[in-house]
């Protein structure tokens, strides 16, 4: 039996539900199964128990009623956290354009401006650890490296891990993207995945459609669906109204080094070309470095 | 052929499909049936302005209030493709 055969295993029978295991996710070294009514995580290996806890306690908080699906269970079980947590309805990936917009950035807002929770050591959100990670995994001699670590170099010090977010002192989801969004039966859509949940700028919450906005990719009628209910919902990681983007420039750029990174480590790995999409992201890479010149 | 006016030898010259004779002596031109319209709409397609350009979403300058930073670009739609999704349903 595998380690990950002997973690489901254990998980499943940690799960106690009805219904057989399947696996959602083993990315990043966490692995993600439904059983039944209740999706099961076993947390990475590394993760800290007093973060995870506090990062439960957060979500959990009153202030937060209603912004994320709440763990049913937290516990150590050998050498892994797990969490139970409620299983949902993820947004279809068919057409982004239909996606629930509107109540991402309505949960979003009321997670940005809850008052912060006393639960002991408040996380960092993630964010600039990642994109510190994307560009560290790049294979050497890969395909738009220089193109990417050269917009990553421009990048200010807090963007990348080397100094504190200077906007600190706001909660924020530290990786939200659409599948981080599911509809649970009889309750509406909820925020999941609590891992990089923590204070930081929560500018970085809006920075992967942002970046997908810049990189045209995304329609400018749903990114303004997206901003409209974000500031109708008092979401303050953007001014109220004018030009969203000096509060998004950073953030966004760096999601756009990020995307560029991981997609060119994993066709690197796969011997495989970067795709269009892939490409639109090293393009925009080049447009932030301001390597297209040379081009 | 010759020259309806001097009686000179004529050649033929193909110009844009149309065929054109001309007389070698007096360099007088003769145009069969339906080629002065045809000379006639050629010249008109190269005097009429460009057809204007294609209406793209993110052509059009952004809205006020949602902006487009220096770096980015205009959308472009139907490129929900590839690893679209992938990117933006995943970490």
């Amino acid at each position: 039996m595998t380690p990950t055969a002997e973690l489901v295993t254990a998980m499943t029978r940690f799960a106690d539900a009805d219904g057989d295991p399947e696996i959602l996710s083993t990315r990043s070294g966490a692995v993600v199964i439904r059983v039944g009514r209740v999706v099961v995580k076993a947390h990475r290996a590394e993760t800290d128990g007093d973060v995870l806890t506090a990062q439960a306690s957060i979500v959990r908080h009153e202030a937060l009623r209603g912004v994320f699906a709440e763990p049913l269970a937290l516990t150590r079980l050998g050498d892994r956290w797990i969490s139970i947590w409620p299983a949902g309805r993820p947004v279809s990936p068919d057409d982004p354009d239909v996606a629930p917009w509107e109540h991402a950035a309505r949960l979003l807002a009321r997670l940005h401006t809850a008052p912060l929770p006393a639960v002991g050591r408040l996380p960092v959100s993630g964010g600039p650890v990642r994109v510190a990670q994307a560009v560290a995994g790049l294979p050497p001699g890969a395909v738009a490296e220089k193109e990417i670590t050269a917009a990553y170099a421009g990048l200010p010090d807090w963007a990348r891990d080397r100094a504190p977010v200077p906007v600190a002192g706001r909660l924020a989801h530290g990786d939200w993207h659409l599948g981080q969004l599911v509809h649970l039966d009889g309750t509406g859509w909820r925020l999941i995945d609590i891992d990089d949940v923590g204070t930081g700028d929560p500018a970085w919450d809006l920075a992967r459609p942002a970046a997908f906005y810049a990189a045209g990719l995304l329609a400018p009628e749903v990114w303004a669906r997206f901003l409209d209910a974000y500031r109708e919902a008092g979401g303050c990681a953007i001014p109220p109204d004018g030009d969203p983007w000096p509060a998004l420039d950073v953030p966004a750029k760096a999601m756009t080094v990020q995307l560029a990174a991981f997609a060119v480590t994993k066709t690197h790995e796969d011997n495989r070309p970067l795709d269009e999409i892939q490409e639109l992201f090293v393009d925009a890479c080049r447009r932030i470095s301001g390597l297209h010149h040379l081009r | 052929m010759q020259c309806p006016k001097c009686h000179g030898n004529m050649r033929t010259y193909d110009r844009n499909g149309v065929h054109i004779d001309q007389c070698e002596m007096c360099r007088g031109i003769f145009l069969d049936y339906g080629e002065l319209e045809t000379l006639t709409r050629l010249e008109s397609n190269v005097h009429q302005p460009p057809p204007a350009p294609q209406q793209h979403y993110g052509q059009a300058p952004p809205p006020p209030g949602y902006g487009q930073p220096g770096w980015g670009q205009p959308y472009h739609g139907h490129r929900k493709h590839g690893s679209f999704a992938r990117l933006l349903f995943s970490t």
